[in-house]
């Protein structure tokens, strides 16, 4: 029982990593048909830029500060670094779909370069609050904080897109531009706003994700945004791309999937049981289990 | 006339550069700068050797994006069959390179076949996404080292008796350079004659207009698989010569970067033409390798950090090059030769 239990907060809170990466992507694909290979170096600059602020504040005894300080830091800089890359590579190739799939994977490959050549490609440690490292007992199973912490989190982040998306003007546009988006500019709205808007809000829970994968793994490397990404992307097509609520319980079967196959079956059986997951509803449904944004 | 008479001069240097290729491994001049030994030295010879692989490489997954306008971003997997087969085949069963060779060709022409089936019921950037998925199911697979078969993180390295004595050691490189050098010559020709036969046309056909070629009473699907097939069975006959020339398999070219690599080659050298992706994949490997070798150079010691760790990363030089390239020339090299 301990075990099960151990094994489902653990593979819901891996699923809560996937949706955080999952839901920019899906956003980003609903409005703008961008794919975007960016992503995880979104995750992983925003995990350096953690480790870098903690380390900045290295004088101050308080870890928890510490650790929201880094949280702050790596949030800011996925949704900066997101809203650039909108404006900056996306942008000037609207409408060649396949010329921004290309700059995002030239940026993916530079990015990742660029933080392996500044901080090493050996895996550092973010100064964690005590709290984080400890575990709780929940129904007999001893379950670390940290995969408590990344499900919490996940769920408010899907609370408040839906709320964003569902109860506010910009969601709306975003709705509609999701829908039809050259009507919505024939009304007049600046749909390039809209998109500058959905990258940020993209990079900042990516930049999310990075920051608790580093409490969740416990530690950072350069190339796992990259592994993730892989995982998201299929957590996206089985969603249903555009769908929010298709991704997060995606992201919960995939997440569940992997971590009691991988336990109870041979290692690596998970991660190739969710690739047939994919190919099997791809083949009943090309267009993933759910169809629209919601 | 005027056609026949431009032609005439651009033979003559197609033959000569052939002939100077296959004549290399006699040559015994320097380059200053750009080899660091004589060109038969046996480390130029496997510099080159590799340019040609992944000239080929290339040149069959421009066949896929360029010519038929199919995004895959799981080509690896197959160059990776090519290798893996054989070297498994090889070295797990000590079978001779004769029978280990039939069995990668009919692995090469089930596997793509079967996946390809599935992958193409998208189309368009859900394909990108499903081929990518598949490509990293078989990453993982070789990285999981099932039954001890492939080695896992490890690799696995052909012995010195898995292979027929002219193709082992040091001092046969210049075999394996004719080897290289035969397979980009066999895979041009293969490439040159499928895009200018019938399927060839209706790829081109599908790459401008898929609804037309399906108002007009063709069937899409089967060509865009053929095409898949065709493509990814020359991939892992270039991953077989790849496992010649490294002696031995690693995971590395089963990842998604590999895949990366290959996309970026194309788009160098130019979409949809052969010669281009040919050379932007001998380009890619020629900087890749010698990259390295600036990273270390002395002259960069001296530049302030700022300048000194980005030039020092291989993949950030070419992951900016490449971002460069599809901002400001889209046609890659191959469309800025032809502006010119």
């Amino acid at each position: 029982m301990a075990t099960v239990v151990l094994l489902t907060v653990t593979g819901l809170g891996l699923g809560a990593l996937y949706f955080l990466i999952a839901s920019g992507l899906s956003l980003i694909w609903g409005l703008m048909r961008v794919l975007n290979f960016a992503h995880g170096a979104f995750f992983t600059i925003a995990s350096y830029a953690a480790w870098t602020a903690g380390e900045a504040l290295a004088g101050i005894p308080s870890l928890p500060l510490r650790w929201l300080a880094g949280l702050v830091a790596g949030v800011v800089a996925g949704a900066l670094v997101a809203a650039l890359t909108e404006v900056v590579l996306i942008r000037p190739l609207y409408r060649q779909q396949i010329g921004q799939v290309l700059v995002t994977v030239g940026l993916a490959l530079a990015a990742v370069a660029l933080v392996e050549g500044g901080f090493g490609s050996d895996p550092k440690q973010l100064a964690l609050p005590a709290w984080m490292t400890a575990t709780t007992t929940i129904l007999g199973a001893s379950i670390p904080n940290t995969r408590v912490l990344v499900i919490v989190v996940a769920l408010a982040v899907l609370g408040v897109l839906l709320l964003f998306l569902q109860h506010t003007r910009y969601g709306l546009i975003v709705r509609a531009g999701v829908e039809n988006r050259a009507m919505v500019s024939a009304l007049g709205i600046d749909v390039e706003r809209a998109f500058t808007l959905v990258f940020a809000i993209g990079g900042a829970a990516a930049g999310l994700a990075g920051v608790l994968g580093g409490a969740y793994y416990g530690t950072i490397d350069p190339v796992r945004g990259t592994a993730l990404l892989i995982f998201a992307f299929i957590v996206v097509m089985i969603g249903g791309l555009g769908s929010i609520t298709g991704s997060a319980i995606a992201a919960a079967v995939v997440g569940l999937l992997q971590q009691f196959l991988n336990f109870y079956a041979a290692t690596g059986s998970g991660d190739f049981a969710v690739v047939l997951l994919l190919a099997g509803v791809l083949l009943v449904r090309p267009g993933g289990v759910a169809g629209s944004i919601t | 006339m005027n056609v026949r008479r431009s032609r005439a001069p651009r033979a003559v240097a197609v033959v000569g550069l052939a002939g100077v290729l296959v004549a290399m491994p006699w040559i015994h001049a320097t380059i200053p700068g750009v080899f660091s030994s004589s060109l038969n030295s046996p480390g130029t010879l496997n510099l080159l050797a590799l340019c040609f692989v992944f000239g080929g490489l290339a040149l069959t997954y421009d066949l896929l994006f360029g010519f038929t306008g199919l995004l895959s971003f799981g080509h690896a997997l197959y160059f990776a069959t090519g290798v893996y087969t054989t070297a498994i085949a090889l070295s797990r069963w000590h079978w001779t390179l004769w029978h280990a060779l039939l069995l990668t060709a009919a692995v090469s022409v089930l596997l793509p076949l079967a996946l390809g089936a599935i992958c193409l019921r998208t189309r368009g950037i859900p394909f990108a996404m499903v081929t990518l998925a598949f490509a990293q199911a078989g990453s993982i697979l070789v990285m999981q080292n099932p039954f001890g078969l492939t080695g896992g993180e490890e690799g696995l390295a052909l012995g010195a008796d898995a292979l027929p004595a002219p193709l082992v050691g040091v001092v046969n490189t210049h075999n394996l350079y004719w080897v290289a050098l035969a397979f980009l010559a066999f895979t041009y020709a293969v490439g040159w004659w499928v895009v200018h036969s019938p399927p060839g046309r209706v790829w081109q056909a599908i790459r401008e207009n898929e609804g037309r070629v399906e108002v007009l009473g063709l069937n899409p699907y089967r060509y865009k698989l053929l095409a898949f097939v065709v493509s990814s069975l020359l991939a892992s006959a270039a991953g077989v010569v790849y496992l010649l020339l490294q002696g031995g398999a690693n995971p590395e070219v089963t990842t998604a970067s590999f895949t990366l690599a290959l996309l970026v080659m194309v788009v160098l050298g130019g979409v949809g033409t052969l010669w281009g992706a040919v050379l932007g994949g001998i380009i890619y490997q020629y900087l890749d390798f010698r990259l390295v070798a600036l990273a270390g150079a002395p002259a960069l010691q001296g530049l302030p950090s700022v300048l000194r760790l980005p030039l020092s990363e291989p993949l950030f030089i070419l992951g900016a090059l490449f971002v460069a390239l599809v901002l400001f020339f889209p046609g890659g090299l191959g469309g800025v030769a032809k502006r010119a």
